[in-house]
């Protein structure tokens, strides 16, 4: 535990010390503000929007942004520290390699974490300040939060599984954006196209349930685009996955098993590498 | 014997069909100083990587303190060992300071003693300067200090002095030199004989993964049978005389007036008692350390 806190410890000054922290809250807050204070822009008007409006805008945000950073900070982690000898360095202190990855992982993880709590957090306060009191939706933001967390954790996990596999750290560049590219995007459009094609004949409620799940961007999305009746009337999929009967406990099982399973696949590879 | 640290025992390394490191024996004791030579590529690296448990042997054995080091639980011989990667690649972002806190604390050492450990390899104006300012020299002494934490029993250093000027590589040896006689062992990489002269108790040189030898350097000048050569001026090119034995007879001519004779190295004394007095620049050359090192080479090839 205590090895796994140092190498924790160590990410995290890392990150504040080449900007990683001050960019990314700074980028997320600026965002969020954006959103809360100009969402309503494309209405025509611009005016405060409310907390259930900004929750909807900002998890659409996050799908795109949270797996882009998360990616960024973790595709070189094990690769290249390989590469460039500080791996072998480390290794020779004693400190198993899991305690590496895991302690990789949590230092990655806070960072993602402080920059998502604090960047959307501004959003949230700066709407409750100018006089929106819904407190309704601060449920939903706190889930809004926890699972944009639990999101950048997944594709942190999914990056060092990258790092792991590959040879050289400009394969693991391209990998890590083809892995984005897909989930939070292309397997959207085929599974859209699929079911316009299909139209309904083999793609049955229960079929879909499963593709959802399958992406851990759309369960994501499922999650906080439900998470209360204010912001699923908001969000205009009225309900899919709940009607789909996709209840909030099997979308945030579904979640962690995203996040353990590419872990856990990254820290067995990681015993039996070269370095 | 309790003062053996690293036994290697018939150990081989394959990466598919190449070998690293061919069946390797090789036993080093405390307080031992000991050089590793091989060109780039011998499998210098290879083996102390499979010292250090980060490459595990394909056969053979492998100890380090009296633990197997590729073992999860060979937490014990860790902490009583240092290394120096080949290229150190500290994190350039962090300070002298923090990186030596960092290992110190992974290895569990006080960090209030990283202060002496830093002033002891001349870095204490620097520790709180970040790494990427640093120049190669002071990246190489700082690579040395976390391998000096916490006084290590068993030193490995990859190619500890390359790219070092003379005064930093003096200071280095002797930093080392102070720790053997202290009981640890130390094993320094190296591509040159030459650089070791001097400075090691023992080379063992290494060639394509397998052992080519293995001794004081004094010894490998016996086991490489390279004749030394006494060159000597005179005032005037010897006359040939017509009757009786030529005195300079097996010398051979090299440049005017300079004549040279090879012979074995228990003659030297004799030859040299038989010279005339107007004999001067007498030299006895003894082969280089890099002839000796190319000889083994050659052996090994």
């Amino acid at each position: 535990m205590r090895q796994i806190l140092i190498i924790a410890g160590k990410e995290l000054r890392d990150g504040m010390r080449n900007r990683w922290v001050v960019a990314t809250t700074a980028l997320l807050a600026a965002l969020a503000l954006t959103l809360a204070f100009l969402g309503a822009a494309p209405t025509g008007a611009v005016r405060v929007s409310g907390l259930a409006v900004t929750i909807v805008s900002l998890s659409s945000l996050s799908i795109f942004l949270v797996p882009l950073i998360a990616l960024l900070l973790s595709y070189d982690a094990i690769v290249g520290e390989v590469d460039r000898g500080a791996m072998a360095l480390l290794l020779a202190y004693p400190v198993a390699r899991w305690q590496v990855m895991l302690g990789k992982f949590a230092g990655h993880l806070a960072i993602l974490g402080f920059a998502i709590l604090v960047g959307y957090g501004v959003a949230a306060l700066a709407l409750q300040w100018a006089g929106n009191d819904d407190q309704s939706a601060w449920t939903a933001f706190a889930i809004m939060v926890g699972s944009s967390v639990l999101l950048g954790g997944i594709f942190l996990a999914i990056g060092y599984l990258v790092s792991t596999l590959v040879r050289d750290r400009g394969t693991a560049g391209g990998v890590a954006i083809g892995v984005w590219l897909f989930f939070v995007l292309l397997y959207d459009m085929a599974l859209l196209g699929l079911l316009v094609a299909d139209q309904g004949r083999t793609v049955t409620a229960d079929v879909l349930n499963i593709m959802l799940l399958l992406n851990p961007a759309d369960a994501y999305r499922l999650l906080n685009l439900t998470s209360s009746s204010d912001v699923s009337t908001f969000a205009g999929v009225v309900g899919l996955g709940a009607r789909a009967g996709l209840g909030p406990g099997l979308l945030l099982g579904a979640l962690c098993a995203w996040m353990a399973a590419p872990l856990a696949a990254a820290t067995a590879l990681f015993a039996r590498r070269q370095v | 014997m309790t003062d053996e640290t690293i036994v290697i025992s018939d150990a081989s390394c394959r990466y598919g069909r190449q070998y690293a490191v061919h069946n390797f024996d090789l036993t080093l004791c405390a307080a031992e100083c000991v050089g590793l030579v091989g060109h780039n590529g011998a499998g210098k690296t290879t083996l102390i990587k499979m010292m250090l448990g980060l490459t595990r042997p394909s056969s053979g054995g492998v100890r380090v303190l009296g633990e197997d080091p590729a073992a999860g639980a060979a937490v014990r011989a860790r902490l009583k060992l240092g290394y120096l990667p080949e290229n150190v690649a500290l994190q350039p972002s962090m300070t002298g300071a923090e990186t030596l806190a960092f290992y110190a604390r992974l290895k569990r050492r006080p960090i209030a003693e990283n202060a002496a450990l830093l002033a002891r390899v001349g870095l204490s104006d620097a520790a709180h300067r970040r790494v990427g300012e640093y120049s190669k020299g002071m990246r190489q002494r700082l690579g040395l200090a976390q391998a000096l934490l916490g006084s290590p029993r068993v030193l490995l250093l990859d190619e500890p002095t390359s790219g070092l000027d003379p005064a930093l590589r003096q200071s280095f040896y002797e930093i080392i030199r102070d720790l053997c006689r202290n009981g640890a062992t130390a094993l320094l990489s190296s591509h040159a004989l030459s650089e070791l002269e001097g400075q090691v108790d023992r080379v063992v040189v290494m060639n394509c993964g397998r052992k080519v030898a293995d001794g004081s350097i004094a010894e490998l000048r016996g086991l490489a049978a390279i004749r030394p050569r006494i060159r000597l001026r005179l005032p005037r090119a010897p006359r040939a005389v017509a009757n009786g034995p030529d005195a300079w007879a097996g010398w051979s001519p090299v440049a005017e007036n300079v004549l040279e004779l090879s012979c074995e190295e228990s003659e030297v004394a004799s030859v040299l008692r038989t010279l005339p007095s107007a004999a001067c620049d007498i030299e006895i050359i003894r082969p280089s350390l890099d002839e000796l090192y190319a000889s083994f080479q050659a052996r090994g090839a």
